[in-house]
């Protein structure tokens, strides 16, 4: 029982960064049709923004000793200011582009990043103990709860939350939601275009900060790297959640999470270290069964 | 005085010339209607009206200022507004959240509440997904949309397309009464009967150019209309 209890803690404390990492993808492809293979490295320019910029082994701690309060809006500015750069320098000049070329382009941009990252602080992986407070553990009777998964998942469930009234109590998440629909026609309503996507790579920028604290804590380990693999399952999330679904891309989200978490609990210790080909087996069988993913964009619900 | 002029306007896609050298003119308080056959380039004139498509050639004024391949959602903000062919309602968002996207030019100030009284059917379903709604209902919603937008100048593309008599009724009767408060219209149609009973003055157009344009009395038999629509020469006919 008490096994099982922390296995789901587990799991939803792991399938709370594939969500978040899955909206932050899920939100761009909605409005932009844009896959954002670069989402992983805004993730690791969060990360590394805590510490000096300097090719030292050693990691010295810069933002990353600023009491929480500041520390946290600090490091999503900086994602933030990223992403709108990204976006002005790339993807506004190709806003007519076709949706390969897009990814494509975001495939250049994670490279420049990750090469940046190498450029400054070097190649090597550094340790970083970010929050040893969250390390602890909570005890409820017979339970012991780790604080960093309370922590994550609690974050998660606020972020969410203060995403869905965005946009659906406030005129510009409802702008943002009818231009993630059809985005002509919400031009032809006055609604700006590149105001709506600017907000878009803002918020994503926010989430990704977010998962690069959350991911740190967990890890202790910077490396130039360390973005591309939570993209890469964020983007599946999104896929099996259903493109264009910010409800599926959490779900999604989650499910990777679940998956990952009972074979790593439950597979033959030998076996283990296959435990993401299993993932990704999972995966398929998910989209033979349902080939445009969980939930449907309601998009294609149309009454004909 | 014109409102709105369009002169010797040229649009291709890629290889594809859709329209060659149309010019036309909507007055302020005027209803203009352009007739013409499948791909004559009534739906490109009227993109490059709302700078949704660029042209290759030509020019566009709207109240004195050129608005030539303008950004679509500023010259929404100026007074056009453009409810499309085929009925592009936000079918994920309900009613009301579709009306309101009409309204934040306007920073909200917009009387949804009145607009719906006009229409009750969408009353009923304001907290209904717009990709429910019916046919009829979803083309309602989209002029209504636009009149939230409050613009001098509505085009309407085919706003008849596949509605049922009664429905096509309705929909007429709402645009008559824009007009009756001043509004400007520029409504695309492939029927003529209903147009020549509407209209002020009409256009129409094959080929991407203007074959015939005269004042709805003058064209009321419909037979100049029928010549220039179909292309049949008029010495043989
Ligand atoms: N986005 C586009 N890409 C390529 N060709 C296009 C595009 N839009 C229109 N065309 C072509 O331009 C021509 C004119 O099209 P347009 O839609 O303006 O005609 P229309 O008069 O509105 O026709 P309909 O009555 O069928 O709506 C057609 O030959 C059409 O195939
Ligand atoms: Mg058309």
């Amino acid at each position: 029982m008490i096994s099982l209890i922390q296995n789901l803690i587990d799991a939803l404390s792991l399938g709370s960064l594939y969500a978040l990492v899955a909206l932050g993808i899920g939100l761009l492809f909605g409005i932009l049709r844009l896959i954002n293979l670069a989402h992983g490295d805004f993730i690791t320019v969060g990360a590394y923004a805590l510490i000096v910029p300097s090719t030292e082994a050693v990691a010295q701690l810069a933002i990353g000793g600023f009491h929480p309060i500041l520390l946290l809006p600090s490091i999503a500015l900086i994602v933030v200011i990223l992403a709108l750069l990204t976006d002005a320098l790339v993807f506004r000049p190709l806003r007519r582009a076709a949706q390969p070329s897009l990814m494509i382009a975001s495939f250049a941009v994670s490279y420049i990043i990750q090469n940046g990252l190498i450029l400054i602080y070097g190649a090597r992986p550094k340790n970083l103990n970010l929050w040893p407070a969250l390390t602890g553990q909570i005890a409820l009777g017979e339970l012991r709860l780790p604080t960093l998964q309370i922590v994550t998942i609690v974050t998660t469930l606020v972020l969410m939350i203060g995403l869905a009234l965005f946009l659906k109590r406030t005129s510009y998440g409802v702008q943002m939601r009818a231009a993630a629909e059809d985005f002509r026609m919400a031009r032809y309503l006055g609604v700006r275009g590149n105001l709506v996507i600017g907000m878009a790579f803002a918020i994503s920028g926010v989430l990704a900060a977010v998962v690069s604290l959350l991911f740190l804590s967990q890890t202790g380990s910077l490396e130039t790297g360390l973005g591309v693999p939570l993209a890469l399952f964020g983007l599946v999330a999104v896929v099996i959640g259903g493109m264009g679904s910010l409800v599926g891309a959490v779900v999604g989200g989650f499910l990777v999470g679940a998956i990952v978490t009972l074979l790593q609990a439950y597979l033959p210790v030998e076996m283990r270290s296959f435990r993401d080909a299993f993932a990704f087996a999972f995966v398929i069988v998910i989209l033979l069964w349902r080939p445009s993913g969980l939930i449907r964009a309601k998009a294609f619900d149309q009454r004909v | 005085m014109a409102l709105l002029t369009v002169e010797n306007l040229h649009v291709s896609y890629g290889g594809v010339t859709a329209v060659r050298g149309l010019s036309l003119s909507v007055n302020e308080g005027e209803v203009v209607s352009i007739l013409g056959p499948n791909g004559a380039g009534k739906s490109s004139t009227l993109a490059v009206i709302a700078g949704g498509v660029a042209p290759r050639a030509g020019r566009v004024t709207y109240a004195g200022q050129d608005i030539t391949g303008g950004r679509a959602e500023e010259i929404a903000r100026s007074g056009i507004s453009l409810v499309p062919e085929g009925r592009h309602v936000f079918a994920t968002l309900t009613v009301e959240e579709n009306l309101a996207v009409g309204t934040y030019m306007h920073k909200g100030k917009a009387d949804i509440a009145g607009v719906l009284e006009r229409f009750p059917r969408l009353k009923e379903r304001r907290d209904f997904p717009a990709g429910r709604l019916s046919g009829g209902e979803q083309q309602m919603l989209v002029i209504a949309r636009a009149m939230l937008a409050k613009p001098k100048l509505m085009l309407v593309d085919e706003p008849s397309l596949g509605l049922a008599p009664l429905i096509i009724d309705q929909v007429y009767d709402i645009l008559l009464d824009l007009r009756r408060q001043g509004m400007s219209l520029l409504i695309v149609e492939q029927s003529t009967s209903r147009i020549l009973k509407h209209a002020d003055r009409i256009y129409v157009l094959r080929g991407g150019a203007v074959q015939l344009e005269d004042t709805a009395a003058n064209l009321r038999d419909g037979e100049a209309i029928k010549r220039a629509y179909f292309g049949f020469d008029e010495g043989a006919a």
